[in-house]
């Protein structure tokens, strides 16, 4: 699909309109539908559709693997991580009151950035699975031609 | 009374998407189906004001699956092998289980009903406090991240771990090369 002008230039328009609508999503979430979850798709589909039509090797050169793969468990300690910090803050797991001066604004930071751990993992684990199901043959050909390693 | 009649004519859609994908053979057309599938039942959120789920269902069901299912079928068969599917088990297993969903829905209560169970137990807190105290209008938000936040706590560490085994499972160095020399590859030229 490299050789196609429409697929190529339609990819390349799209490409940066997407990740912006998918931030638009992860942070507009308390006031409109939408969070990390969707966010986090939304971006994963971007480099999905870079991977579809440039080719995986390409996409792997602009989001490497082993990054991929770093921010799937850097979500989650985002996550968890907000919830020490409230203790340490004194308060409970995951209770945001602490967090800012008034309740409500501790409420909008734990909630922002908890979403956004939440964005960064459903983002990073849908890229590595597209990564994993796109590359199968690709790994599957190196093993078997060496086997031992 | 409008509500209804989309209603109606999204569940004809889906039944017809349904009998195609389980009549079709050949894999690149049920992939879409399914994506169609999905997108049938996003609008169908929509329609029950659902719009977060509809976000959800629409971008991972219809987008991000059938992509991967795509990606997938690069290592099978375009066609499905004939003749060789188990009909009269499944078609049992399917009618039991749907015969009793549907015995369900009749004690559901109406939908939009104030006095169904699950709007008396902490949902009325949630609306009266989301928008008035915390300032977020968007009640899913709240009860997603604050009000039950350990259960998105442990949703996120799910699809982590899921990621983690599918990864280890594709890419991981149990496979020794085992596996691959059955499948017969189609060339990616004439299903794309």
């Amino acid at each position: 699909m490299k050789d196609n002008p429409i697929l190529r230039v339609s990819a390349k328009i799209l490409f940066a309109p997407m990740i912006v609508y998918g931030l638009y999503v992860q942070f507009h979430g308390d006031f409109g539908p939408g969070g990390g979850f969707q966010a986090g798709v939304i971006v994963a589909a971007a480099f999905v559709l870079h991977g579809l039509i440039f080719g995986l090797a390409e996409t792997k050169k602009v989001a490497p693997p082993y990054l991929v793969q770093t921010i799937m468990a850097l979500g989650v300690l985002l996550y968890g991580g907000v919830g020490v910090v409230n203790m340490l803050l004194g308060g409970l797991y995951l209770d945001y009151n602490v967090l800012a001066h008034e309740a409500a604004h501790g409420q909008h930071r734990g909630i922002l950035l908890v979403e956004f751990g939440v964005g960064l993992t459903v983002a990073s684990t849908v890229l590595a699975l597209f990564y994993a199901f796109a590359g199968f043959d690709e790994t599957r050909q190196k093993k078997m031609e060496t086997p031992n390693v | 009374m409008t509500v209804l009649i989309i209603d109606l004519v999204l569940v004809s859609c889906m039944l017809a998407v349904a009998v195609m994908v389980a009549s079709f053979h050949r894999l690149f057309t049920v992939v879409v189906m399914t994506g169609a599938y999905s997108l049938i039942s996003a609008a169908m959120f929509v329609n029950l004001d659902a719009v977060d789920v509809a976000f959800t269902e629409a971008a991972v069901g219809a987008g991000f699956s059938t992509v991967l299912y795509l990606a997938a079928m690069t290592c099978l068969p375009a066609e499905e092998k004939r003749g060789q599917a188990l009909i009269g088990l499944p078609l049992f297993v399917c009618a039991c289980v749907g015969g009793l969903l549907l015995w369900a829905v009749v004690y559901l209560p109406p939908l939009g009903d104030p006095a169904a169970p699950a709007h008396l137990h902490v949902a009325p807190r949630y609306l009266a406090e989301s928008d008035a105290v915390l300032h977020i209008p968007n009640v899913v938000t709240t009860v997603l991240a604050s009000y039950r936040g350990f259960d998105t706590l442990g949703e996120t560490i799910v699809i982590f771990t899921a990621g983690l085994g599918v990864l280890l499972i594709l890419t991981g160095k149990s496979l020794k090369g085992k596996s691959g020399s059955k499948s017969n590859k189609p060339t990616k030229g004439d299903q794309r």
